[in-house]
């Protein structure tokens, strides 16, 4: 027997089959919800708040090394611990990159705040240099959202939003009456990152008019910063949708 | 059976070989560092020797406390050599880190190896449609990426401070690449991002010592 014999058969008799049994009947469609004479706004979920934490560094990249020896992916690591607890206890969801000393690519972080969609994303950094607290946006110019952005410059979109984050976080330490400097920075991963995005680079207190020296390592020092950083957020929450 | 004799001069022959490799490795290093010197020496000493010009150029010194680049202006010899004017004022400008009482401490002896430049293609650059402007490849040494202090703001403000020194005196650099010891590299000193060519307008939009911290 050939093949198109065989196919032949085939297909009579599979239509023999359909033949003898036949389909059962479709039951009967729901009926269709009768329409409300006012219909309302949809209800839309509201987008959640969520708050990504970076600890900058860890692993075998250590960061900066301070005056009294302690490494800078462990001063960041404490502090992203210390913010995370208290955002928590604010209400704030949080959501951090790393939650222990380990080797984390810069493109891994930039993943992890990318699928967590968060309204604010900061990035924890601590140095020796300096005095106060200091605030770095992206260096990129300020972009059009697009559905597909280059991975080198999608902070792009966020930058104008960035830069009121900054400014509500620049007004907290102020308040706080912590020594403030604002810059614009080009540090990986924070080019990649596609939502309002700040890095907050912690550095010891340097003794002024107003200012007591303190290191970075004072525990009250590092909690009013974070107490400082955590009511700019509670603020940055009823305004990041504006 | 080896005799009492042949131990001791033994023993005598391998602490003098000791002692002479030692020596002799003091001297490689001496030299080296010597051959160093001569080379950094080399566009200052020529600017001051080959009667060029005193000209007053305009530096930007990076404050460490308050995150800004004060403009200090300074009388300088200048080569005729374009690259060789680059490399003069960056090592004027490793000077003023070197400085006691620096505001952007550095103790960096050599800092700059050589600064090229390339042609930025037409329309690229921000000097007008028909000119591109150049691009400034600063080649620094390996000895400053290991005195840079850590942190974004330490090494973002000597980045910034060399790229707005470049530009206020060589107005034709528009761009700005850096590499260390001749090699494309990652970062400074663990933060700022050498893998990307920085505009030379970028250091303008640092605020001035009025204007930055509180």
């Amino acid at each position: 027997m050939r093949w198109t014999e065989a196919a032949a058969l085939g297909i009579a008799a599979v239509s023999v089959w359909m033949q003898q049994n036949p389909q059962p009947p479709l039951p009967p469609a729901p009926a269709a919800p009768s329409i409300p004479e006012v219909v309302g706004p949809p209800r839309v979920q509201p987008p959640r708040f969520v708050v990504v934490v970076d600890a900058a560094h860890g692993g075998s990249d250590t960061g900066a090394r301070t005056s009294g020896g302690i490494l800078e992916k462990d001063i960041t690591l404490s502090l992203s611990a210390r913010l995370r607890s208290t955002l928590r206890a604010h209400g704030i969801e949080v959501v951090m990159t790393r939650q222990s000393d380990m080797d984390l690519l810069p493109v891994n972080r930039a993943e992890t705040a990318n699928r967590t969609q968060g309204a604010a994303c900061l990035v924890i950094h601590a140095t020796a240099t300096g005095s106060g607290v200091h605030l770095f946006t992206s260096s990129l110019s300020p972009a059009a959202n697009e559905r597909f952005m280059p991975w080198q410059t999608a902070q792009s979109a966020y930058v104008t939003q960035s830069l009121k984050l900054e400014s509500e976080i620049d007004s907290a330490l102020a308040h706080a009456e912590i020594p403030v400097s604002l810059g614009r920075a080009s540090v990986e991963p924070m080019d990649s990152i596609t939502c309002p995005e700040v890095a907050v680079e912690i550095a010891p207190l340097v003794g002024g008019h107003v200012t007591e020296a303190r290191p970075i390592t004072d525990v009250s020092y590092q909690k009013s910063v974070v107490d400082a950083v955590t009511a700019a957020l509670e603020q940055w929450r009823s305004d990041w949708r504006q | 059976m080896i005799s009492r004799l042949q131990k001791y001069l033994f023993f005598a022959m391998l602490v003098a070989s000791a002692v002479m490799a030692a020596f002799l490795i003091r001297l490689r290093n001496r030299a080296e560092d010597r051959m160093q010197a001569q080379a950094t020496a080399a566009p200052a000493a020529m600017g001051e020797s080959a009667g060029n010009p005193t000209k007053t150029v305009t530096m930007y010194v990076p404050n460490d406390l308050d995150d800004s680049l004060t403009t200090v202006e300074r009388n300088i010899p200048l080569p005729v050599d374009e690259n060789a004017q680059a490399r003069v004022l960056l090592e004027n400008l490793m000077e003023a880190y070197r400085a006691p009482g620096s505001t952007h401490p550095m103790n960096v002896a050599a800092g700059i190896n050589d600064v090229y430049f390339l042609a930025v293609p037409q329309g690229k650059g921000q000097e007008g449609a028909g000119d591109g402007g150049q691009m400034a490849v600063v080649d620094l040494s390996g000895a400053l990426a290991v005195a840079q202090p850590s942190g974004i703001e330490p090494e973002t403000l000597t980045l910034l401070s060399m790229m707005a020194t470049l530009h206020a005196n060589l107005p034709s650099v528009t761009e700005v690449h850096f590499l260390v010891d001749g090699q494309p590299r990652d970062t400074l000193a663990g933060h700022a991002d050498l893998t990307r060519t920085y505009l030379a307008s970028d250091a303008e939009r640092r605020p001035s010592p009025t204007g930055a911290g509180r």
